[in-house]
């Protein structure tokens, strides 16, 4: 122990390592946990994307099946609404993977910022 | 063995009244309703009975069922969000519990059979609409045409734009009324393994569903999740139009 450190500092040191260490530990877990929640968000992104595309075809179809008995004009306006939902069905996917992928986008700034500042 | 589908089957409990020839009653599936609506109103209940400042194991548990929302709706719809609280978390709540009690042996999930989940998807698809007129009038027709497009294009983009927004409450509906099914009948046909192997083979069925209930609990969860967050997004679109 050189002169002008005060007794018991070196003491201090080794705690404050052993305290830093616990710390980097936790948040260590912490970022694991958060892995974990990203893993079921994206079972969660998959089974709507699938939906997504079927569900505007159905809705495409039945608008033109619909219309076909009402009008009389069968099967022309089933075949238009069925290209018709089958376009909207690939917006929606669009879509929803874009509004994903800004989602991450934003997530990935604000993890890069937040680390910028720990650093 | 029974059939894997036999325990969607609606029995009626108590028949109450007709009307015009539909016979009215408590069904299996009205008891679970009723069931799930009595559990949660005991669990936020009872957990804020003594709603105290540190708040105990059961009350932090109500604590965060109601953050959670909240933030949900500030982060996908923000402050304009938090007159819908109520409704949006009463949905998650129904929904959460509706599939939960379900996966309790002998009890019925009501969130499997269609005519529910659509209805509470057409409720949304209902409200959101009048709200999103209540808010920009006329101009929420906008929705239909997207900004900067040349205006011929209209003839092509308002049918597709029409038909994208009006398969919203279908897939909202299909999504969790499907993913409940599915994880039934795959539960009840393992189930089934189990029973027609005996005690030589059936382990190996056994251990499968065991992971497999992990799982429906996972996707139950996530389900009532999806749901909701799904409606917070369209309420987003509604208020603020893209």
């Amino acid at each position: 122990m050189s002169e002008h450190q005060p007794p018991g500092s070196s003491d201090f040191d080794a705690r404050l390592r052993a305290a830093r260490e616990a710390q980097a530990e936790l948040s260590g877990k912490k970022a694991e946990a958060r892995g974990d929640r990203q893993s079921s968000e994206k079972i969660g992104i998959g089974m709507r994307i699938a939906l997504e595309l079927v569900a505007g075809v159905i809705v495409g179809t039945a608008i033109g099946l619909g219309l076909d008995y009402w009008l009389g004009t069968k099967p022309w306006l089933m075949i238009v609404f069925f290209v018709v939902g089958s376009a909207a069905g690939f917006m929606n996917v669009i879509r929803t993977a874009k509004a994903y992928d800004r989602r991450m986008a934003e997530q990935k700034a604000a993890e890069a910022a937040r680390r910028q500042n720990e650093g | 063995m029974a059939s894997p589908l036999q325990q969607f089957e609606i029995k009626t409990l108590t028949p109450l009244f007709e009307i015009g020839g539909t016979p009215i009653g408590i069904t299996n599936s009205a008891l679970a309703m009723i069931a799930a609506v009595g559990v949660v109103s005991l669990f936020l209940g009872l957990g804020m009975r003594r709603a105290a400042l540190v708040p105990g194991r059961w009350q932090s548990m109500v604590e965060l069922s109601y953050e959670f929302i909240a933030n949900m709706l500030r982060e996908n719809v923000g402050s304009e969000g938090r007159r819908y609280f109520p409704f949006v978390f009463s949905l998650f709540m129904f929904v959460l519990f509706g599939n939960l009690l379900g996966m309790i042996p002998y009890s019925f999930t009501f969130t499997s059979h269609l005519a529910v989940t659509f209805v509470m998807a057409a409720v949304v698809f209902v409200a959101v609409t009048i709200i999103g007129f209540a808010h920009h009038g006329l101009h929420y027709f906008r929705m239909l045409f997207p900004h900067g497009a040349p205006l011929w294009t209209a003839v092509i983009l308002v049918p597709i734009e029409l038909v994208s927004y009006l398969s919203r409450p279908i897939s909202l509906s299909v999504r969790l009324f499907a993913n409940m099914t599915v994880g039934h009948v795959m539960l009840k046909v393992l189930a089934g393994f189990v029973v027609a192997l005996g005690l030589i083979g059936g382990w190996l069925p056994l251990a499968a569903l065991v992971g497999i209930t992990a799982l429906e609990l996972l996707i139950a969860v996530l389900q009532a999740y999806i749901f909701t967050i799904l409606s917070c997004i369209y309420l987003n679109d509604a208020i603020h139009m893209h």
